[in-house]
């Protein structure tokens, strides 16, 4: 095997802070490369370096690639090369079509005008190479995220890639989708072509990957061989310590039935006909914390957020209890005066105003608590500001910077801290881990456990199996619109929630 | 001026590595600063330019008389845009309520109802409807500001020429009506003259020679200026009761000096004409009470947290809807008395009136500092912009600048006021 890339001593620095430090990393043609580390570790500036958003000059170091130095200019000089970067945030235009966005800025054109067919044509085969089922003429708007993640990697083989690098690619897919979009990483390495795959998920990992350069604090800790790759192995080194138990350890105290809902139904806010819930009961206990788990599309997040204030769907029919008694929660705030708070699965859009900053932040959901006659406390609502932040730990130099530039899981803990200032009984968790690394995710088991221990009911919602498996006591399991199955975090396994969603889903077919 | 500081908290063994935060919050407030000196700057310049008209009383007077409706616009339009939105009416609505205010007074005998008092009462009504109007289909029906507020500016445009009967204007308003913009409050204590006008040999006194100080004004303004540095020195105790570290004691010490004597300064220059205007007490009075608004109230913090994330904070129990309601409302009763003080400085309804003035309303805004995909604004830095508008008017005005140009070196200061925002963002 011979060595494709070969990055060495990379350093680079932005203004008072060093981002990365004498790095190295060299992948071989044809294999997997992943590349970890926790977030703020300089996964992702590393691999800007590589693709020439920051261009030559302005790191040090060399990038060997195919035997030759590169100094790439732009993102265009590495593109030409055959290093296409896929980023975790998709790059497609919504209201254009899937060969329209495969071929922007590339399109098959004599003199300006553009051959369609020639571009639909080829957009055909490249869909079925990824196996993407879908006409080219559809609007990227109209299909998952999924399938989007599919083609964007169409659009890579469409430059004629040599190595592709994957920046988180399964952080917004199901189970499913993930599995799918893995073995399509195993086919192109069968085919020869050589990936680089950033991502927090260790499993995927170690599934997939012939290699592992860990990156920590900017430096390169270590690459390992595949047998040497190890869940552990990996966690040790990203972190630095060596995190016994992936859980925080609780020992639950269940009291009475705190929150129930009964006979949720909800329909599609576009398609009227379209049941998107479809006559949901659950039940959560004081100190209890409950799983919902399910497939990307099962309709959870839906669920959740049409029980907070119908802030999702239409013709919303059902009850709400809290301890026993119906409550309205009809709007936003009525939820959240009955006790109810629900914190979102996407904290960028839903969850926090990234141009204010922590303190305004927090307070928000709760402006009455650091108010007097409308009139906001300014001592007071700092106070509050800092409580939670010291209680969260939230890491930032002061309650005083803007929420935009904190790391995903600070973000995080600052929605939390925005809930828990709500002080809600019933605190219901979209994915409250998504998209952060192991050391803040370990924090937020521990806030979890902390509030069941005072007394809370909480639901969490994950597509991460074993995080439901490791912090809940009862898990919930949600198909197509229905809750297909229930069963005690004790005796519950991946394999029995999967069996369970297959199960409903031949039921409802 | 702002006096929110960053404070930090004292003694906090464990956690106190962080810095000093007061130091932080001189650059995070040197927008606001940079804005005033500015505006200094600028006035600076014209009266050098002028020969040292700008700053003699009488005119004054004239800038804030001519500038006073701008600035009562920009301070709803801050909110509109802060929230996300914008308002192209307004101009057209100014010229519609002022058209309808003339007709109150002058045309339709409406017996005691014609009383200027009364008829005011009655336009800010007006004008708040026509807020609630436009307000209802941006708020409740999700249909662009920009679209709707435009057809706003055709409709009332429309009908303030229809009202004043084609081309011709209404008037001449009462006395009592053109006070609200030529007014000076009444002097209740009396005039106190410190050098005697001269009097000439045909025994008339020459105009504008002497000193006679309008004492009324004088300590309407000593009263602001001490009630100032006891609110400064109140909130400053309050922090460090509460064991937060305020901004340095010298850089307070500078900053209320130095806001003071301008202050004074100002007083003295109103207090040596006519005194106070009485639409000055009346913008004074609507700055205070915005700035109060946007940086006290829970109703101020919601409308910055919908316009920096809407759906963030319907999420968070806010009623964007109703909230969004109230901004367009709030902003149609101040095009009303924007529309009032044009009517009443000119003494009479014209079909022009207010006229672009929507255009001058947001360049103040955003000249200010306002960030046009919301969320970001500060009521002092709309007033500054508004100003800096205004004195330029004036001082090229007076220069003898052809208006043709005037309109290019606005719209350049414009262009690199935000192009130096947004500089300064990409370097944080």
């Amino acid at each position: 095997m011979t060595t494709i890339l070969e990055m060495r001593d990379i350093t680079k620095t932005f203004p008072g802070v060093k981002a990365l430090s004498n790095v190295n990393l060299s992948v071989e043609e044809g294999e997997i490369h992943a590349v970890v580390g926790e977030n703020g570790a300089g996964k992702s500036t590393l691999m800007k370096v590589l693709s020439g958003v920051y261009p030559s000059g302005t790191y040090d170091g060399q990038i060997i690639f195919q035997g030759q130095e590169c100094q790439f200019k732009g993102i265009h000089d590495s593109e030409h090369k055959g290093i296409v970067i896929i980023h975790q945030e998709l790059a497609l235009v919504p209201m254009l079509s899937i060969a329209e966005n495969i071929f922007l800025g590339n399109e098959r054109a004599r003199y300006g005008v553009i051959d369609w067919d020639a571009n639909e044509a080829r957009t055909a085969a490249l869909l079925k190479k990824v196996g993407l089922k879908e006409d080219p003429k559809t609007l990227i708007t109209n299909i998952g995220v999924g399938k989007q993640q599919l083609v964007e990697i169409a659009k890579a083989l469409s430059k004629d890639v040599k190595l592709l690098i994957l920046d988180e690619p399964t952080a917004s897919l199901s189970e499913k989708d993930s599995q799918a979009l893995l073995d399509l990483l195993l086919e192109f390495k069968r085919q020869g072509m050589t990936s680089i795959l950033i991502s927090h998920k260790l499993n995927e990992i170690n599934r997939v990957a012939d290699k592992v350069t860990v990156i920590r604090d900017g430096r390169t800790i270590e690459t390992l061989a595949k047998k040497d790759i190890s869940e552990d192995r990996i966690i040790t080194s990203m972190v630095g310590r060596s995190l016994d138990d992936r859980y925080p350890p609780r020992e639950p105290d269940i009291g009475e039935v705190v929150f129930e809902v009964k006979n949720w139904s909800v329909y599609h806010p576009l398609h009227a006909e379209r049941q998107v819930i479809k006559g949901i009961d659950i039940h959560v206990r004081k100190g209890e914390v409950v799983g919902i788990a399910g497939l990307m599309g099962a309709g959870r997040t839906e669920f959740a957020m049409s029980l907070f204030g119908r802030s999702y769907g239409r013709r919303i029919t059902g009850e709400v209890l809290m301890m026993g008694k119906p409550v309205d929660v009809s709007t936003v705030s009525k939820a959240v005066q009955h006790g109810i708070a629900y914190v979102t699965e996407d904290r960028k859009t839903y969850g926090l105003n990234l141009i204010d900053h922590i303190k305004h932040n927090i307070t928000l959901a709760n402006l009455g608590g650091v108010s007097r006659h409308s009139v906001i406390d300014d001592m007071r609502e700092l106070a509050v500001a800092n409580d939670y932040r010291k209680k969260t730990n939230i890491r930032a130099s002061s309650v005083y910077q803007m929420t935009g530039n904190l790391s995903g899981g600070n973000q995080q803990k600052v929605v939390l801290s925005k809930w828990l200032f709500a002080d809600p009984e019933v605190l219901i968790l979209d994915e409250p881990t998504r998209g952060i690394d192991v050391g803040a995710k370990y924090e937020i088991y521990t806030i979890i456990a902390r509030l069941a221990s005072e007394g809370k009911a909480i639901v969490v919602i994950s597509s991460e199996m074993p995080e439901l498996l490791g912090i809940t006591d009862r898990i919930y399991v949600m198909n197509e619109g229905r809750m297909v199955g229930e069963m005690p975090a004790a005796d519950a396994s991946q394999e029995k929630i999967m069996r369970a969603i297959v199960r409903g889903e031949g039921k409802a077919a | 001026m702002s006096t929110e500081t960053a404070p930090a908290p004292q003694g906090n063994a464990a956690e106190d590595q962080r810095p000093r935060i007061a130091v932080s919050a001189l650059t995070t407030n040197l927008r606001e600063y940079g804005l005033i000196i500015a505006l200094i700057v600028i006035m600076l310049f014209f009266q050098f330019t002028t020969s040292g008209t700008l700053f003699k009383p009488v005119n004054l007077s004239n800038l804030v008389q001519q500038n006073s409706f701008i600035i009562v616009m920009a301070l709803g339009m801050l909110l509109v845009i802060v929230s996300g939105y914008i308002d192209l009416s307004v101009g057209s609505v100014a010229g519609f309520i002022g058209a309808l205010a003339a007709n109150m007074m002058v045309i339709w005998q409406l017996g005691p109802l014609s009383n200027p008092l009364v008829v005011s009462i009655v336009c800010l009504i007006a004008g708040g409807l026509i807020g609630a109007a436009q307000g209802y289909w941006i708020a409740y029906h999700r249909i662009p500001s920009f679209i709707v507020t435009l057809a706003g500016m055709l409709i009332f445009r429309g009908i303030c020429q229809a009202l004043l009967g084609g081309g011709s204007s209404v008037g001449p308003l009462p006395d009592g009506f053109k006070a609200l913009s030529s007014g000076f409050i009444p002097d209740v204590i009396g005039p106190l003259t410190l050098i005697p006008p001269t009097v000439n040999a045909a025994g008339k006194t020459i105009l504008g020679s002497g000193l006679t100080l309008h004492m009324t004004t004088v300590v309407l303004g000593l009263i602001a200026v001490l009630a100032y540095a006891y609110f400064g020195v109140r909130t400053r105790r309050k922090r460090e009761r509460h064991g937060y570290e305020a901004e340095p004691f010298t850089l307070f010490v500078i900053k209320t000096l130095v806001a003071s004597a301008l202050a004074l300064f100002l007083v003295y220059e109103f207090a040596s004409y006519r005194g106070l205007p009485v639409v000055l007490l009346v913008m004074g009075v609507l700055i205070s009470l915005f700035v109060f608004v946007t940086k006290r109230m829970t109703i101020g913090r919601r409308i910055y947290a919908m316009g920096g994330n809407a759906k963030a904070a319907q999420l968070s129990g806010i009623n964007t809807e109703r909230l969004t309601l109230m901004v367009f409302i709030n902003m149609g009763v101040l095009s009303a008395l924007g529309g009032l003080i044009i009517a009443a400085r000119l003494g009479q309804a014209v079909p022009a009136a207010g006229l672009g003035s929507e255009l001058d309303v947001i360049a103040a805004v955003f000249i200010g500092g306002a960030s046009a995909m919301g969320g970001v604004g500060q009521v002092i830095g709309a007033v500054v912009g508004g100003f800096i508008m205004g004195v330029m008017n004036n001082g090229m005005s007076i220069m003898g600048v052809n208006v043709d140009w005037q309109q290019v070196v606005k719209g350049l200061v414009l262009l690199g006021a935000v192009i130096f925002d947004v500089y300064n963002k990409n370097k944080a």
